[in-house]
């Protein structure tokens, strides 16, 4: 068979019924993980069509968006934001009893995020399709899955046929040569590559990501990554497996044990882009240039180094872009007041970012007037991050500990900035809106995050890393 | 979902590239369990001023776009999230039509799947349009033409099945189930072999 890339070997063993010139190929998937938001009308119109779920076992659904990071009240009933967001989950609650879904709910010890959770239990696996009603799918990418969001018609069409309809996307390689520096992330590194390719650069294509400090880069970090390959419009992003993916999922509850362990290693070792096999387009990235990165603007592509002046508005719509974000051209990021800090989601909610965030903070008090939120991205990772005590250090510091979800991310649980206030955020998404009606964010590293919040304004998170931290 | 043949309506016109889906409905909307009803949260924090009344400055908000059904967006329109809730919200609000010079993947795939039409120009075209708010068109799905009012018009590309679907209001998921035969097939190949 002639050479071919990671994403044309798992595209090709997961196609049921080849495209043709009038049809797209019908593809199969593996792992369809559903949340609360985007899965109500896909289940009434199972319902409406008397159709069952094809593949409960390859379903997996949490609750994540719209529900409260504050703990119950005294009568044990959760703060909703409203009745809605209430109701809304209890129907998939009923949803899921109803066509015998597992569901990591309130009751569950794995809740959380759903990109945080699949992971986690060992569910998201090397060489799968996976999809979910959820845009930052991508996330699973970092395995060496191909992992994309869908529309809610198509979360329809997963649970009553377990396929999908799909053209073959292209494919895009993302060559990142070189180290990062001390004190720069996985986040900085995503930031600068959308930033440099632009917030539509990845459209109509599958980003592979690789070289040297792609091999370098911790599951976690290869997470931040690929979860936000989509805020470049790529319908994926991917990362070759290799011993750290292993490693990584080695006994997690879901991965295959045993024998059936060994047997699986050896097929995903043959998940790498042959030799000679060619890519529709390729861009390199030097690692080793990359600061301290954040967005100035009101997409994600609108990114540059926190030192580095803010470019002058082009045309009317980068000038409107400006204007909401009260940014100044030919000024730099670093130094511009902060009113809100948010540490969580699915790109940067894992115990890695929280332990990053508290080393700059350890023995610091955020700056007085800014509220701090640190939301863990699941119960597994509070967990952890309470044993290793992270969260005394964010309380005492003076920042609010909240239990998982995704939170001020997007902010539809009630966790939102008011209007003007500037938000420094480890999420995703900078668009208008987003964190609250006219709240202004700004996207960086938990470092910078969590270094800004004790300066009170954007600030390079390296001033606070101590040797043994970094 | 009713076959889409033909549109014919003045288009209203965005300038502003890479409008998001959180802008075209806000997050805070998306705790519905319902496909219907978000026309009225349709671009809901451009269209309204804080006191709830209509924003003068939203260009669909002036009288003569109002009626309007076609959508001229800058390039990167419906990036960010899988939400289809954008779509639906568009339709409710009356827009049957967005062309632009590039859709974003996710709500294009959404967008044809509801019968709303995402249509890809070439960059010239988009460019004159954008710049000619208000005239009438006439888009044939069958010819794959828009009909300019001065007798000329523009083809363009749509992927044959979606055109498929959208001439014969044909549903895919009854297209996927007429594969059940295969699909079972390819999950018995799938256990043999693990």
């Amino acid at each position: 068979m002639s050479a071919r890339t990671l994403f044309e070997k798992i595209w090709d063993a997961h196609v049921v019924a080849p495209e043709t010139a009038d049809t797209p190929a019908v593809l199969y998937v593996d792992l369809h993980l559903v949340h609360e938001v985007t899965s109500p009308q896909a289940f009434s119109e199972l319902r409406a069509r008397g159709l069952k779920l094809r593949r409960p076992d390859r379903t997996l659904a949490t609750l994540d968006h719209s529900t409260p990071t504050l703990p119950p009240k005294a009568n044990g009933e959760r703060p909703y934001t409203n009745a809605e967001a209430k109701a809304q989950v209890s129907q998939l609650e009923t949803n899921c009893r109803e066509f015998d879904v597992q569901l990591y709910g309130w009751d569950s010890h794995d809740r959380g995020i759903v990109h945080v959770i699949g992971p986690e239990l060992g569910a998201t696996q090397p060489g799968m399709t996976i999809v979910c009603g959820d845009s930052h799918t991508s996330t699973h990418g970092a395995f060496g899955a191909l992992a994309f969001g869908i529309g809610t018609t198509e979360v329809g069409h997963v649970m009553a046929t377990q396929c999908l309809l799909q053209r073959k996307p292209k494919t895009l390689a993302i060559h990142v040569d070189g180290a990062l520096s001390r004190g720069i992330s996985a986040k900085d590194l995503i930031l600068h590559i959308i930033g440099v390719i632009g917030v539509d650069g990845g459209t109509g294509h599958v980003i592979e990501y690789r070289g040297a400090a792609i091999q370098a880069l911790s599951m976690e970090e290869r997470m931040t990554v690929c979860n936000m390959s989509i805020e470049a419009g790529a319908r994926a992003g991917l990362i070759a497996p290799d011993e750290t993916t292993f490693a990584w999922l080695k006994d997690r509850p879901r991965a295959p044990q045993g024998a059936a362990w060994d047997a699986a290693v050896q097929r995903w070792r043959e998940l790498h882009t042959d030799e000679g096999a060619g890519y529709d387009s390729e861009v390199r990235i030097d690692a080793s240039q990359i600061r301290p990165t954040v967005t100035y603007g009101t997409h994600p592509g609108m990114a540059i180094a926190m030192d580095e002046p803010v470019p002058t508005a082009r045309n009317a719509v980068e000038q409107r872009a400006l204007n909401y974000m009260h940014v100044r051209p030919r000024q730099p990021m670093q130094g511009t007041a902060v009113d809100v800090v948010f540490i969580g989601s699915c790109t940067n909610s894992r115990l890695p970012d929280l332990r990053e965030a508290a080393n700059v903070l350890r023995g610091h008090h955020i700056a007085e007037g800014v509220r701090m939120l640190v939301v863990p991205g699941s119960e597994a990772v509070r967990r952890d991050a309470e044993k290793e005590g992270l969260h005394e250090v964010f309380i005492a510091a003076g920042a609010e500990w909240r239990i998982p979800g995704c939170s001020m991310c997007i902010a539809m649980n009630g966790d939102l900035a008011e209007p003007g206030q500037l938000v420094v955020s480890t999420s995703n998404r900078n668009f208008e809106g987003r964190q609250g009606k006219g709240a202004r964010t700004v996207l960086a590293s938990p470092a910078t995050a969590a270094a800004s919040a004790i300066a009170g304004v954007i600030t390079d998170p390296r001033e606070y890393l101590t040797e043994a931290a970094a | 979902m009713k076959p889409v043949t033909r549109i014919h309506s003045r288009t209203a016109v965005l300038l502003d590239e890479n409008i998001d889906t959180d802008r075209i409905i806000p997050a805070r909307f998306l705790t519905t369990t319902e496909r219907s009803g978000l026309g009225k949260h349709c671009f809901n924090d451009w269209r309204y001023l804080p006191d709830g009344s209509d924003n003068p400055d939203f260009p669909l908000n002036r009288p003569t776009t109002r009626s309007c059904s076609i959508l001229v967006a800058g390039r990167n329109f419906g990036c960010g999230s899988s939400r289809e809730h954008a779509p639906w919200a568009l339709l409710d609000y009356g827009i049957q039509a967005v062309l632009c010079s590039e859709i974003a993947d996710i709500f294009r795939g959404n967008a044809l799947k509801n019968g709303l039409l995402a249509i890809e120009l070439n960059e010239p075209e988009h460019q004159w349009l954008l710049k000619n708010p208000g005239i009438e068109l006439s888009i044939d799905v069958r010819a794959q033409t828009i009909q300019l009012p001065d007798g000329g018009h523009i083809q363009f590309e749509l992927e044959p099945f979606a055109r498929h679907c959208l001439l014969n209001g044909v549903d895919q998921l009854g297209f996927l189930l007429q594969h059940g035969d295969a699909i079972t097939h390819y999950e018995h190949q799938q256990e043999k072999a693990a």
